[in-house]
């Protein structure tokens, strides 16, 4: 046995440490939460107030234009409307809600990161390792400094999410800028453009197809997240997983388990085709 | 006339070294030069002068390696020298600021690619109105003038195409109108042919044979063939290991090549010529019909 007598805690001082930080910054997190969860409460408003026929014809569209394939185009709404069939569409979409503002502020973070980093290659060599140990870093360890700071609820939910789904749009924005054909930067250098002109007409539309895959991960690791914050308090789907958990209920843990897999189904279908959409016109 | 009326483009004593010591070099001292040489410094362009004259068409010839792209480049300094002047209409290039550059690149020289450069996700007309969106011109005159420049390279019609629907040769004819609705009075052209097979090669020779008596302006053409360089230039350099073997006029590089790299590359000429003729015509002769194309150029340029 490890001796007791030397056992030291370090608990009590970060207690402190995060007590002291949360009261020295108050107006900051007050003002953080309320931004997010005015965020929240708005999509999840247009979310919801989106009649569910219509979003199962908007998917069925949009899968439609992206495909011009008749099984592949009614799938991702028949999926969908099992989801209702199981009776988790408000729930569902409390889930998705939570997933669009935590991609909208990863976005917001990332893209300018990732072309920070592809501009500086200082910057690149700064950041890098952190992404490293971000992504080998379990989700669950995420919601330990959420919670410190945020407490439970949906706001450390999204700060949670943010933190575990940034890590792929920075990459592929850094990777998409740097892979750039040098001929074609050297022809607008050339022809008298600015690192800013070069920048906005030709390494970031040529970087798009890679920006986009990256947020296609993004948001497809939001969702995963999502799901785990749930055991802070975030609620909708991972909620129900976590009661049927508890509850050894196996039957409602497969509804719910369906449900997750037929959302991320259809957001990937829907930001994949925005990857293709994007990669037809430059051939 | 003072003397940069006459010369457009003055190169005195042009460096460029890749190394890690670039930087710190001394370059009039020999013994450094080839110290750092054999730590591993590669002298792309070695000490190398030369004028050019408004309305010329200048050459450079030379092998792959032999720092043909890396001299032209340092005239716009998308290479920076690391030694030299420049002067490109009595202006002196090297001593540009950044800004200063900037509005050098967009209104006083144009340059062509071997890989074209195209913008892929650009239309024909966008790409060259690229260069004229750079300047802050307005949507509708920039793509008036690009439609203009697309006509005269005879692309009209194409302007809704994207680059890779294009053939190599007439995604170069993009390549071509992009610089020329620059209207710049400097062309700087590197292999803008090496990549496209021989008959369209030939054809886009003619073009620029046809253009240049219409525009006159003053263009450095880089090549690593040397019926290419007879056929278009006034005047040409063969280049070797970063320096200028010989200048002149191609048909006397031709009759008299001063060392034997440059004997090397006019050989087959020589030999065709002398097949030809079957040793009643001088070989001469037929040279200079080779160069006929250029003959007639200059005759009703001037
Ligand atoms: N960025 C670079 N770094 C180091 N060496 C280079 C670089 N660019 C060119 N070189 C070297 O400089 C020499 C001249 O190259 P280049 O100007 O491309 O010749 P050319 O156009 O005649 O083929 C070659 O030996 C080449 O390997
Ligand atoms: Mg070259």
């Amino acid at each position: 046995m490890f001796p007791s007598d030397i056992e030291f805690h370090v608990a009590p001082y970060i207690s402190d440490f995060v007590k002291w930080i949360t009261v020295a910054w108050e107006p900051f997190f007050t003002a953080f939460s309320n931004m997010v969860l005015g965020m929240l409460l708005q999509i999840e408003h247009l979310l919801v107030a989106i009649p569910w026929w219509l979003w199962i014809i908007a998917v069925t569209v949009i899968a439609w234009r992206q495909t011009h394939e008749v099984v592949k185009a009614i799938m991702p709404g028949l999926l969908l409307f099992t989801v209702g069939i199981f009776g988790f569409w408000g729930i569902a979409m409390e889930t998705l809600g939570i997933v669009i503002v935590s991609v909208i502020i990863s976005l917001l973070l990332g893209i300018p990161l990732g072309i920070a980093m592809a501009v500086s290659d200082r910057c690149n060599t700064m950041v890098t390792p952190i992404l490293d140990a971000m992504q080998t870093m379990p989700s669950f360890v995420y919601l330990i400094p959420a919670l410190m700071l945020f407490g439970l609820g949906k706001v450390p939910g999204v700060v949670a999410t943010v933190i575990y789904a940034l890590p792929p749009v920075v990459r592929l924005t850094n990777l998409g800028i740097r892979q750039v054909s040098s001929s074609v930067q050297e022809a607008a250098l050339a022809f008298g453009a600015t690192s800013w002109q070069l920048m906005k007409e030709v390494r970031i539309p040529l970087a798009m197809p890679s920006i986009l895959a990256g947020i296609n991960q993004t948001t497809m690791m939001a969702l995963a997240m999502v799901v785990i914050a749930s055991m802070i308090g975030a609620g909708g789907m991972g909620e129900v997983v976590l009661i049927c958990t508890n509850r050894i209920d196996v039957g409602g843990g497969f509804e719910a388990g369906w449900a997750i897999v037929v959302l991320a189904i259809v957001i990937d279908r829907l930001t994949q085709g925005l990857v293709r959409r994007w990669d037809t016109p430059g051939g | 006339m003072g003397r940069q009326d006459f010369n457009l483009v003055e190169v005195e004593r042009l460096w460029k070294v890749y190394h890690k010591t670039e930087k710190t070099l001394n370059l009039s001292d020999p013994e450094a030069v080839e110290k750092a040489e054999a730590a591993g410094a590669v002298i792309a362009v070695r000490d190398v002068s030369f004028q050019i004259k408004r309305g010329e068409v200048f050459v450079i010839m030379g092998l792959s390696g032999s720092g043909k792209s890396t001299l032209i480049r340092c005239l716009t300094r998308l290479i920076e020298p690391s030694a030299g002047v420049i002067r490109v209409a009595g202006k002196e290039v090297t001593s540009m600021d950044a800004e200063e550059l900037t509005a050098f690149r967009r209104g006083e020289a144009a340059m062509v690619f071997q890989h074209y450069g195209l913008l892929p996700h650009r239309n024909v007309l966008e790409n060259v109105a690229f260069g004229l969106k750079l300047r802050g011109l307005a949507h509708e005159l920039r793509e008036a003038r690009a439609q203009e420049a697309l006509r005269q390279v005879g692309l009209a019609g194409w302007e809704k195409k994207y680059p890779h629907q294009l053939s190599g040769g007439m995604q170069q004819r993009v390549g071509i109108a992009r610089a020329l609705v620059q209207d710049t009075d400097l062309l700087l052209m590197d292999e803008p042919f090496s990549g496209l097979d021989p008959l369209i090669r030939r054809e886009m020779q003619d073009e620029l044979i046809r253009l240049q008596k219409e525009w006159q302006k003053t263009i450095v053409f880089v090549t690593h063939d040397l019926g290419e360089a007879l056929r278009l230039g006034d005047r040409m350099a063969v280049m070797g290991a970063g320096v200028f073997v010989q200048v002149g006029r191609p048909q006397d590089i031709v009759m008299h090549p001063t060392d034997e790299y440059v004997q090397r590359f006019v050989q087959d000429e020589q030999r065709i010529a002398q097949l030809l003729d079957k040793g009643r015509v001088s070989w001469v002769r037929s040279i200079e019909a080779h160069a006929s194309a250029r003959t007639g150029k200059v005759a009703a340029g001037r």
